[in-house]
């Protein structure tokens, strides 16, 4: 399989290097880590609002740091949660002595390395809080997780606990609408074909070339459904049901969606599912405020999309519109 | 074993004794993991004790209390193992080690089983019967506690016991149904398999009582190895070993 790398062993740190690269006057990599925070870290009077996880999501988690977004990002291996210590030092980084919410995917790995580097931040007197994303309607118990999966939605909340802590407010404040924003979001996915991790060099999963499989995890773990292959309308009616079915929506909610790429898979095709998903929506007498399309947390160079439904109201509205200025994600007033 | 400097030389023994039984066992950890996980245990664990046998070696340890050279322990595992096992084993070590605040006894290390069997359990989330190391830890732990605030037994004789009931518990993981883990997605096809958490908490255990054997007055009471546990794994029930993203 061709692929543009060097050393498997170097790709998450040739790729860190890179970023840094191209952002060299926002993005800071802690020396000895594989964590990544802004430049300016830590902001004087705010809130730290990190994540991490395993590499391969790009542009999770990364992308995201900036204005109104993250503090920090810990990037562990491919597909592999990074280590409790590193998570540690890169909470320690983002803290301002306002404390610091970590956004946590739910992942087994991911979740115990986030608490133990809560606890060991905490000997060291950082406040540190904690929220858990399970937006992925897919599956209840999985390959890797107790509960549901971490996926997509996890976007919304670096979106919106980031605008929150930019504004001023206090840990609390922030993890509480982290918290709503979880408890109103509702995504799943497909794939059209497997992802290659660079260490296996062949895909991970078979799916015939008359295939598709939905209810995929973001790290090709198996979904709940293989079918022969449906057209893109047909995907994004199934997706589009499935969220909408987990969020019970009330005729005239607004909403924000996101019509998430995995990596593989060309914009213009998102664009064909976004225009589906919309009229779904709109037959179901919700109102989208905000559309994005796009790669925005990717499962290597896997061919397939995911959408995402957050359920809006008028708080989580204007910190979803409020500016934001990342490698990933800008927004302007 | 008051003095300090005497526990700080047992610790010591005790890392090096551990690291090299993972070591040895190593292959047989991955394989059991194989079975019913993502195949990397025996490796994980090796190499986290590889690092910590590097760690301790550094002089930076000399003159470091009983519970500093065991939260260092504990740091050094998180550090290098990851995934789940490392908060598993290296965090709950870590945070554990207060408890041996100036220095073991039977008192505190009573307190750092328990510590160490709550972190496992607050962080795992797992109960007895979901074929996790809670199975063996639950039983060390009641009966290293029972032996030496009840039964008022010298700690060596409580360690062995407590050896025992951990071999025990990992012989009960066999015919479990997997709950949690990477193994519960097998559910029916994890039956018959032993789980590697418990078996390598069973080799940490076993060591430490060989330590303790050395550094504590008194005859040796049984031998650490007991020839009940099997050197082979226990024969599979599962057809076909599952290929990733297989239903």
């Amino acid at each position: 399989m061709k692929k543009l790398i060097n050393d498997p062993e170097n790709y998450v740190d040739e790729m860190l290097d890179g970023m840094v690269a191209a952002h060299p006057d926002r993005l800071r990599r802690l020396d000895g880590t594989n964590v990544l925070v802004r430049a300016d870290a830590p902001i004087d009077g705010k809130v730290g609002v990190v994540s991490g996880g395993g590499s391969g999501h790009e542009p999770t988690h990364a992308g995201y740091i900036g204005d109104g977004m993250l503090d920090g990002a810990a990037a562990g291996e491919v597909f592999t949660s990074p280590t409790a210590d590193q998570l540690e030092e890169m909470v320690r980084a983002c803290d301002a002595g306002e404390g610091v919410l970590c956004v946590v995917k739910n992942y087994e790995g991911d979740v115990m390395n986030f608490e133990t580097a809560g606890e060991m931040a905490e000997i060291e007197d950082v406040e540190v809080a904690e929220v858990v994303v399970d937006d992925d309607v897919a599956v209840e118990d999985s390959l890797y997780t107790s509960g549901r999966r971490g996926v997509c939605g996890t976007i919304f909340v670096h979106k919106i606990a980031g605008a929150k802590a930019a504004e001023g407010a206090d840990l609390e404040e922030v993890r509480t609408v982290a918290e709503k924003v979880v408890d109103n979001v509702g995504t799943m996915g497909m794939a059209l074909t497997s992802c290659i991790t660079p260490e296996k060099g062949e895909p991970t999963f078979d799916l015939g070339d008359d295939e598709i499989e939905l209810g995929i995890g973001i790290h090709g773990e198996p979904g709940v459904k293989r079918t022969e292959v449906m057209s893109a309308d047909e995907v994004a009616d199934h997706l589009t049901e499935q969220v909408l079915d987990d969020l019970d929506l009330d005729d005239g909610d607004e909403v924000a969606t996101i019509v998430n790429g995995m990596g593989g898979t060309p914009l213009s095709e998102l664009y064909i599912v976004n225009r589906r998903v919309q009229k779904v929506l709109d037959d179901h007498g919700l109102d989208t405020w905000d559309a994005w399309v796009g790669d925005y947390m990717t499962s290597l160079d896997m061919m397939g999309c995911s959408v995402t439904v957050l359920r809006l109201d008028d708080e989580l509205k204007e910190l979803l519109g409020a500016p934001a200025d990342t490698p990933a994600l800008k927004q302007r007033d | 074993m008051a003095d300090a400097e005497i526990q700080r030389e047992a610790i010591l023994a005790a890392v090096d004794n551990v690291a090299a039984r993972i070591a040895e066992e190593k292959a047989y950890l991955t394989e059991l993991d194989s079975a019913i996980g993502d195949a990397d245990h025996g490796a994980n664990m090796d190499r986290g004790f590889r690092a910590v046998v590097e760690a301790v070696e550094d002089d930076d340890t000399d003159g470091m209390e009983a519970d500093e050279l065991v939260k260092l322990v504990g740091k050094t595992i998180i550090s290098n193992v990851g995934g789940a096992a490392g908060p598993l084993y290296g965090g709950s070590t870590m945070l554990a080690s207060k408890e041996l605040e100036g220095g073991i006894t039977a008192e505190t290390s009573v307190a750092f089983a328990e510590a160490y069997l709550q972190k496992v359990q607050d962080r795992g989330k797992a109960e007895i019967g979901a074929k996790t190391m809670v199975d063996a830890l639950v039983p060390v732990v009641h009966t290293y506690k029972k032996s030496i605030e009840q039964d008022d037994l010298p700690p060596l004789t409580a360690l062995s016991k407590a050896v025992d009931a951990c071999e025990r518990g990992v012989r009960y993981t066999v015919p479990l149904r997997a709950r949690k883990g990477r193994a519960s997605y097998l559910d029916w096809r994890s039956v018959g398999h032993q789980d590697p958490g418990a078996t390598s908490t069973l080799y940490i255990l076993e060591e430490l009582l060989e330590t303790a054997e050395e550094y504590l007055d008194g005859e040796v009471v049984r031998d650490a190895r007991s020839p009940d546990v099997p050197d082979e794994p226990p024969e599979e029930v599962a057809d076909e070993p599952l290929g990733e993203g297989d239903e």
